[in-house]
């Protein structure tokens, strides 16, 4: 009996290529792969929200407060970034920058501007720093007008006003949205797989060309996807937890119920 | 631009591509989001567990993964179906077929949010007016639920329809012979690539630009009756 000799090992991988709609074992070989895509994955997003908050706060605070000559031109960039697809943002940065010769001739044009991974980053840096300007603007210019008046009646510098009452307060209302943002980076960060970068989808994409599938690699990354969302997303519930707590209604497990 | 000019009309179909599908996609979204909110405000527990797992998947995973899954699996699939029951003969799963599906669905899953709090937001005492009136459910549908829904959910709705149009550039990807991939084509033959794919943006715009004039135009005649501060 051929079965009976085979070890268990075996056994798994001919259930896999033969029986299982999904070839398992075949993605399991090959996980590492996907684990190092979830790495670039995270690493480019996490870089990307970051430059792009860090953006963010000042373009924001001068939105606020109509800068007379800044206004306009950050609400260009603003609508400009958010009004277009990121795709062809990042085709634009990659592709289209090579058509001028004085950027190919520059200093930049080696290490950087003719590299995937940095001309994702700079796109997609630009695209969330658009996005977060404009809800961080809602966010600083609903703050309550009581807590302007008692930083001025405190004698506070308006830089030190806006350190210590502005921004943690506006912060603070911005999260659950910034949340959203954080997701939806993650899922935008798909175009890395269109410019010949190797993130979860790519790798997944890899799989399914190099042994002629047709679902395992994307389910795969589905999964990746999947578990990436879950994580953000207790991450945010726990930090609005701990940052939004004195707006959380009295706990009422003192009271018979 | 003179390269951009000389290629109009292929940017033209391009165009007349992207907005049929993000047409298409809007309506199958729509539909879904329909469904998915009376889903999740029915007493059933399994129509909400549905249309609650229908929502948690689509945040869960990015558009072009399901359109890949759907383009490149969805096939097999069904495929394997027909063949199985016999029910029908072998299906082609074109690019716009997948990417109408695809951002059709997980756009629906939006508008579930959408519609949902829409309808939570309509007072439940003119429903219930509405039935001591003797109003069949259809005609309360018609006349209390959806011109006032209408209002609550435009907003949102506007925002979901500019994220929309964006998603479509995504089907580019498969080969939809769209704007992006049109004007990708276009600007690698003439060597001018960053030329068309800004002309690309700025359709973007001018899109967003003429959807935004159209809604806000619905946006009035839904709140005619509503006192605005």
């Amino acid at each position: 009996m051929a079965e009976q000799e085979r070890t268990f090992f075996e056994y798994l991988v001919y259930v896999s290529e033969n029986h299982s709609p999904l070839d398992f074992m075949l993605v399991a070989d090959h996980i590492d792969k996907f684990f190092y895509g979830a790495l670039l994955t995270i690493e480019i997003t996490l870089l990307a929200l970051l430059i792009g908050g860090v953006m963010a706060v000042p373009l924001a605070i001068a939105r606020a407060y109509r800068h007379p000559w800044l206004n306009g031109p950050i609400f260009g960039f603003t609508y400009f970034f958010r009004g277009t697809p990121l795709l062809v943002q990042t085709y634009l940065v990659y592709y289209g920058l090579a058509q001028f010769d004085f950027v190919r001739e520059s200093f930049l044009w080696r290490p950087i501007l003719s590299n995937a991974w940095w001309c994702a980053l700079i796109t997609f840096s630009l695209n969330t720093a658009g996005y977060t300007t404009e809800f961080l603007r809602g966010a600083i210019e609903n703050t309550p007008k009581g807590e302007i008046e008692a930083a001025r009646a405190c004698g506070m510098s308006p830089a030190k006003m806006m350190w210590r009452i502005v921004l943690p307060s506006a912060f603070r209302r911005a999260l659950p949205a910034y949340s959203n943002e954080v997701i939806f980076m993650l899922h935008s960060s798909v175009v890395l797989s269109t410019i010949t970068l190797q993130d979860i989808l790519g790798v997944g994409r890899w799989l399914n060309g190099r042994y002629y599938l047709a679902y395992e690699g994307f389910i795969t990354a589905m999964i990746f996807y999947m578990v990436l969302v879950f994580f953000i997303s207790r991450g945010f519930r726990l930090w609005e937890k701990h940052w939004l707590g004195h707006l959380r209604p009295r706990e009422q497990s003192s009271l018979p119920v | 631009m003179d390269s951009v000019w000389e290629y109009r009309g292929l940017l033209l179909e391009g165009t007349v591509v992207t907005v049929q599908l993000a047409l298409a996609s809007l309506a199958l979204s729509v539909l879904l989001g329909l469904i998915g909110a009376s889903a999740k405000l029915a007493t059933n527990p399994a129509s909400r567990g549905v249309a609650n797992a229908y929502t948690t998947l689509v945040r869960g995973v990015p558009d072009l993964v399901l359109m890949m899954l759907l383009f490149y699996g969805g096939q097999q699939i069904v495929n394997d179906l027909g063949s199985a029951t016999g029910l029908w003969d072998y299906v082609e799963i074109n690019q716009f077929i997948a990417g109408v599906w695809s951002i059709g669905f997980v756009f629906g899953a939006y508008m579930t949010e959408t519609f949902r709090g829409a309808i939570l937001a309509i007072p439940r005492g003119q429903i219930e007016a509405g039935i001591s009136c003797g109003m069949m459910p259809l005609l309360i549908f018609r006349r209390i639920t959806w011109p006032q829904m209408v209002r609550h959910a435009l907003p949102s709705f506007t925002n979901n329809w500019l994220v929309l149009i964006k998603a479509t550039a995504l089907v580019s990807v498969i080969g939809l012979h769209d704007l992006v991939w049109n004007a990708s084509t276009a600007g690698r033959s003439v060597r001018e690539p960053f030329t068309f794919m800004f002309a690309v943006l700025i359709i973007y715009l001018i899109l967003t630009a003429c959807s935004d004039v159209g809604l806000r135009w619905l946006d009035r005649r839904y709140n005619v009756g509503v006192d605005r501060a």
